[in-house]
């Protein structure tokens, strides 16, 4: 799970990580009373989860009360179009209205978690300000990586390890070692899967601050923090998968017209591929899941084709956990429920595939059987290149 | 032969009294697999499918020395059971609770490796040897199970818990059995990784080659060709790398969790290049697996 800006540097400041000074205004007027509270200048910064908001103009410096509600006027209630956005853009509701400062130095600090050794690994780089991902690329040599035994946790000379390396004055080594300790408490006890600040900066009054925050959540823990289920914002997500998600789904909406209904990520992957190479588009990713009811096979229907763009359906299943002919009976209820009219092409594969195939078959529906998944995936490009729109 | 499990592998069910776990139960006693014992705490005293359930994986051992352990308890209890398991000298955990915390995975996973117990999973239908035993739930029903595996000389390494069995069931249409099938969970923390398994095939007699189903996300991949390439195993392996798709999307997370396009890491076309450079085996479509595998095993015995 992601959260915005101003919540993350919240949750820092809660461990005593060092942040400006600052509050979020969701109108201009609002904007210009904490302008006028912090004292000139400030910056005010839209919040939205994707990256790259200044180079879209969602960042913007003001250097009096009046000028900070102008421009937060322009920034709230804009399509916020970043590349990390689609190309709609994101609406902006919020600002973050923080105190000016003049910058020293810009460094990164991060916590992900390494998949290969299963140890979380604090990153840091003089290279502050830029992806990480793009120092990695051009200056290796300039990331310096802590792993973290998360049985002992991480120990202090491991900071202040990170602290020298970044070619830091003495005074602020201390500083800098505390605040990767307070990082990394704040990663473990949240569940976070990614924490980073970049840029860290150090003033030129020698402070060390979180210019900016992101903290991104392990969907799992979710249930022993409702404090971070709190912060969840529903507009940031896609409406179709937030209500696939009520159900168990796993939807995700592409641009293409080959609606998908499949059970297993693993099998839901390969039929996508499938599909492009026999010259079709996805419209979309659907996992059903493993122990899929009549009912949930109705809700997967009816969410898959409330993208008007599906021309066709493929239900691909292999049938272990769940048995090919409640499958077959979950089909046949929502295709009559739902009146569905664009052709539906079915593989069905595994436990009780007879039975589910002859119910299919005596339903008088008007289904499309295929024997494989090539054969499935050729069937349905064609039915949906023939068929055309209403 | 076979890896990790056969049929004299002694087994115990944590969390024996839930729904799911005592219907896998069933489904592996009736393939033959030796489950001695369940644990559900507060539930001990009572007994599923003939098999007799403890409070505590200690007093379940007392009475039935045991080799491994399914875990199958809510996420939140996940790390809990699989210390309790470890700690009583438990070697081999398989995880099939989906959604635990990845913070608790990692600890458990750093356990294990000071114990030298394997774990496979979490969000792992389990693995099966078949003929042998199955440990979890992967191919459901001990009916339908017998219909998609056979015994033979191929082993199955997969992210995807369905493929395992779907790929076995292609297997076996064509006449190929197999040695041991693991599905080794869709989270991007699991304690089996390919690197991990691999090896274990490569010591194992019966078998002659290794089908490894792929995905996006992560550098297991990567690794595998790192280990191939290091060390020239005679073990032929044939990939299939699903979710070629996802290349072009990254930052969305697909079904699995650790199926994740990251900046540019964890993408398929790089884990493809990288398996053909080590020499392994790439299937462009999901029906020719079949066909490579016994052309590798063909080309290996002559």
């Amino acid at each position: 799970m992601k959260i915005h800006e101003y919540q993350a540097k919240r949750i820092l400041a809660e461990f005593g990580f060092p942040i400006p000074r600052g509050e979020v205004a969701s109108t201009p007027g609002e904007a210009r009373a904490i302008a006028e509270n912090l004292g000139c200048p400030v910056v005010v910064k839209a919040q939205i989860h994707a990256g790259g908001r200044g180079k879209g103009g969602g960042i913007k410096l003001a250097s009096n009360p009046p000028e900070a509600e102008d421009v937060a006027s322009k920034i709230i209630g804009m399509q916020l179009v970043t590349p990390q956005t689609s190309p709609e853009g994101t609406k902006v509701k919020r600002v973050l209205v923080e105190e000016a400062m003049r910058i020293r130095k810009e460094l990164y600090l991060g916590i992900g978690i390494d998949r290969s050794s299963a140890f979380p690994v604090i990153m840091a780089s003089e290279a502050g300000g830029m992806e990480i991902e793009e120092v990695a690329a051009q200056f290796p040599e300039k990331i310096i990586k802590v792993a973290v035994d998360p049985s002992a946790g991480l120990q202090p000379y491991q900071g202040r390890k990170l602290a020298h390396n970044l070619g830091l004055d003495p005074p602020l080594i201390k500083v800098t070692a505390e605040a990767v300790a307070k990082l990394y408490q704040a990663f473990e006890v949240k569940d976070c899967s990614l924490a980073e600040i970049n840029p860290l900066v150090v003033t030129e009054d020698e402070r060390l601050l979180a210019l900016d925050a992101k903290m991104n959540f392990d969907d799992s823990a979710l249930f022993r923090h409702p404090e971070i289920r709190e912060l969840r914002d529903l507009d940031e997500e896609a409406p179709l998968e937030v209500e696939a998600s009520k159900y168990d789904i796993n939807y995700i909406k592409l641009d293409g017209n080959v609606g998908c209904m499949v059970n297993g990520a693993g099998l839901a992957m390969s039929t996508m591929d499938i599909i492009k190479l026999a010259g079709g588009e996805p419209a979309n990713f659907l996992d059903v899941g493993g122990g899929a009811s009549a009912e949930q096979v109705e809700n997967a229907f009816r969410i898959l084709l409330s993208d008007k763009h599906v021309r066709a359906v493929l239900i691909n299943i292999f049938g272990g956990i769940l048995r090919c002919d409640r499958l077959a009976e979950g089909v046949i209820q929502a295709v009559k429920k739902l009146q569905v009219q664009v052709p539906v092409v079915i593989r069905m594969e595994g436990t009780n595939v007879e039975l589910g195939k002859r119910m299919l078959k005596d339903s008088g529906l008007n289904f499309i059987t295929a024997e494989d998944m090539r054969d499935a995936a050729e069937k349905v490009v064609r039915a949906a290149q023939t068929v055309h729109p209403p | 032969m076979a890896i990790l499990a056969d049929e004299k592998t002694r087994i115990i069910v944590q969390g024996i009294t839930g729904r799911e776990a005592a219907s896998f139960t069933k489904d592996s006693l009736d393939y033959g697999a030796r489950i001695v014992a369940g644990v559900t705490p507060g539930k001990g005293g009572r007994s599923i499918h003939g098999v007799p359930v403890y409070d505590t994986v200690e007093q379940a051992l007392e009475e039935h020395p045991a080799d491994a352990s399914v875990i199958s308890v809510p996420p939140a209890f996940v790390k809990d059971a699989a210390y309790e398991a470890l700690l009583n000298g438990v070697r081999l955990l398989v995880i099939v609770t989906e959604r635990a915390p990845r913070r608790d995975v990692a600890e458990i996973v750093a356990l294990a490796r000071e114990k030298e117990a394997t774990i496979v999973g979490p969000n792992s239908l389990g693995l099966i040897s078949p003929g042998k035993t199955k440990v979890g739930m992967v191919g459901g029903p001990a009916a339908d199970v017998r219909k998609a595996y056979m015994p033979g000389p191929v082993g199955i390494v997969s992210r995807s818990g369905g493929m395992t069995t779907e790929i076995a069931n292609l297997l076996t249409q064509n006449s190929i059995g197999q040695s041991t099938a693991i599905s080794i969970g869709g989270d991007p923390l699991v304690g089996s990784t390919f690197c991990d398994l691999i090896p274990l095939f490569e010591k194992d007699s019966e078998t002659k080659a290794v089908v490894v189903f792929a995905e996006p996300g992560g550098t297991m991949e990567e690794r595998l060709a790192e280990y191939i390439t290091a060390t020239h195993p005679k073990l032929p392996i044939i990939a299939f790398v699903a979710g070629r798709f996802v290349d072009e999307m990254p930052g969305v997370r697909f079904g699995h969790a650790a199926v994740i396009v990251e900046g540019d890491r964890g993408r398929t076309k790089e884990k493809i290049r990288l398996f053909q450079e080590a020499g392994i085996v790439v299937a462009q479509e999901f029906s020719e697996i079949a066909e490579l595998v016994k052309t590798v095993v063909r080309d290996r015995d002559s």
